[in-house]
């Protein structure tokens, strides 16, 4: 009978304490379980107050530019009011070339810089690492004056490479911080994996750690070209706007925002109705965007394994 | 002459499920009972088709190579799965007459009646060594200080970690050694009085000294907890374990038990010739 002793019940504190905790806990199990539906509820409640807005704003903008959308749409260039037809494509030739301009302007040297800040802790990374937080958070309109200066005023004419030039420091800041994120998140024995098998800093960034990195930084980048096609304040100083196509960016240059900054505030139905088709356009371009870097890090990732 | 005392299978527990007055098994009978039990992620089996039986008051041990299904095993014996949503677990696990997977079985209360600690040690990092310790009590309603400061007490003695850390119970648990910190673990699931207590490798992250000093432990808690072990190390599993599940993975990549007997027994004379095989180093 000795293997029994511990369990022989009554004078046994651990089975009596066993006893108490589990009746406390079954005890408890309504209000604990009452407490975790309260809270789940609440959770629910906010998600819907969050949600309505968006829901809300996308299918406004959906029910309101898709009457715009039609094959003129996408094909002429703007008409003044009262002369029926037009459409955005010179809107869509700048956005497409200032947007280009700007991301193969700013994916590069943000992408360096993110890696010397992913590489570094000192004090310039430091330093380098607040001043592009800070400027994530300047308003756009700055940046557009400081196009306007640097650019327009230098130049003597706005132009499209003005835009893109603005529009490339909104981007720079994000691509950077997006950068370091994704290459820090690489884990550090892989680093170390590199270094021991005689690689040089640079070997091991270039051929470890940026491509296990890849699918974090392309995400990175298409929101930050996201973001940047979005913005109609910088370009409002830099650009000026065309009622013409143009190809050539160191001429003024039409852009999607710009149209819709402008032709909402009209008093004519027809522009206005083309001020919401380009809000629609420019969506989806950032909804596809965004849709696409989650499918390409999606392959990306599924290609590591 | 002095009358044999009865045995200790008299202990009333209620059934938190039914209501219904349970008996306590007593030493060497079983407590959780598992049958047939098949885990598959996202359709594919992860362990197929295990049977066996737990005896209170002893230590299982499971063991077998990389990718023969033990920490998928034991992670269903307290739900664990349940958080992960591609996982299913068919077939019956049975905690004394407590059906785990039963749609009235409440998984939170099962979980604090089957405990666990993991590979890592991992307390809760803004949490000092005491709250640690109280943490699964306090998380089950219970809010007596008198009570948390026994079960506290009685869970870091237990855990041989009450003598260096009784001075300071405010400290936060990131002052402990790695393996301190996987005692405060240990403590932390004792606290709640499980009835089984489940161990994922628990000494892998250690070095060899905080491993002996876990491995006495283990020895030592039987008597208060059933204990499953999971462990890569079959010299730990002979060392510390009353009963030894030997899993090994199939053609289709899922796990199957191949013996299951005591530990002795399965490392001296086993009857399948690939236990043998094992238990010797020729594989795994």
């Amino acid at each position: 009978m000795m293997t029994t002793l511990t369990f022989d019940a009554p004078a046994d504190p651990i089975l009596e304490r066993r006893r108490r905790i589990q009746s406390v806990a079954s005890a408890s199990l309504r209000r604990r379980k009452n407490y975790s539906r309260v809270a789940i509820g609440v959770c629910w409640v906010f998600l819907a107050v969050a949600i309505v807005p968006l829901i809300g704003v996308v299918a406004y903008v959906v029910i309101k530019g898709l009457p715009a959308w039609n094959a003129d749409f996408f094909t002429q260039v703007t008409e003044p009011e009262g002369i029926p037809g037009g459409g955005v494509w010179n809107a869509i030739v700048g956005t497409a070339v200032i947007g280009a301009i700007a991301t193969a302007v700013a994916v590069p040297v943000g992408l360096l810089c993110g890696l010397f800040l992913a590489e570094s802790d000192g004090r310039i990374a430091g330093a380098i690492r607040f001043t592009a937080d800070v400027m994530t958070g300047v308003p756009s309109i700055t940046i557009g004056i400081f196009g306007y200066i640097a650019i327009v005023k230098n130049t003597g004419h706005y132009s499209g490479l003005a835009g893109a030039f603005a529009i490339g420091i909104i981007m720079l800041p994000v691509i950077m911080r997006a950068g370091e994120t994704a290459i820090r998140g690489v884990p550090f024995h892989l680093n170390e994996a590199a270094l021991a098998l005689g690689a040089r800093r640079a070997t091991v960034a270039r051929r470890v750690v940026v491509p296990a990195a890849m699918p974090g930084i392309i995400t990175g980048v298409l929101l930050a070209v996201a973001r940047g096609l979005g913005e109609t304040a910088p370009l409002l100083l830099t650009i000026f706007g065309n009622q013409y196509l143009q190809w050539n960016p160191t001429k003024p240059m039409e852009a999607l925002p710009l149209v819709i900054y402008n032709y909402s505030s009209q008093p004519y139905a027809d522009l206005v109705q083309v001020a919401w088709g380009a809000a629609l356009l420019l969506m989806v371009v950032v909804l596809v965007l965004s849709i696409g870097s989650r499918v390409l890090a999606a392959v990306l990732q599924r290609e590591k394994r | 002459m002095i009358e044999p005392t009865p045995p200790a299978s008299v202990e009333e527990r209620v059934n938190f499920n039914t209501g219904e007055v349970l008996m306590n098994p007593s030493v060497g009978e079983p407590i959780m009972r598992l049958d047939d039990v098949t885990v598959s992620f996202a359709g594919r089996n992860a362990v197929r088709g295990v049977t066996f039986d737990v005896h209170q008051g002893e230590i299982t041990a499971l063991i077998g190579p990389s990718g023969s299904g033990k920490t998928t095993l034991l992670r269903a014996l307290n739900r664990m799965h349940d958080t992960v949503r591609t996982a299913s677990v068919t077939g019956s696990v049975k905690l004394g007459a407590t059906d785990v997977y039963a749609g009235t079985t409440d998984a939170t209360l099962l979980r604090s009646r089957v405990g666990m600690v993991f590979q890592r040690p991992n307390p809760f990092p803004t949490m000092s060594i005491y709250e640690n310790t109280v943490a699964g009590l306090k998380f089950n309603g219970v809010r007596k200080k008198a009570l948390l400061d026994e079960a506290a007490e009685s869970a870091l003695i237990a855990a041989a970690l009450w003598d260096s850390a009784r001075d300071r119970l405010k400290a936060h648990a990131s002052t402990l050694s790695g393996g301190e910190q996987q005692r405060l673990c240990i403590a932390r699931a004792l606290a709640v009085e499980p009835e089984v207590l489940l161990m994922d490798e628990p000494t892998s992250a250690l070095d060899p000294i905080a491993t002996k000093r876990i491995e006495e432990l283990i020895g030592e808690l039987k008597h208060r907890v059933t204990i499953i072990i999971v462990t890569h190390n079959m010299q730990q599993a002979m060392r510390v374990s009353d009963r030894c599940a030997f899993l090994l993975m199939g053609e289709d990549k899922a796990g199957e038990l191949i013996e299951f007997g005591p530990t002795a027994k399965l490392f001296s004379e086993p009857t399948d010739p690939r236990t043998l095989d094992y238990v010797n180093g020729r594989f795994g």
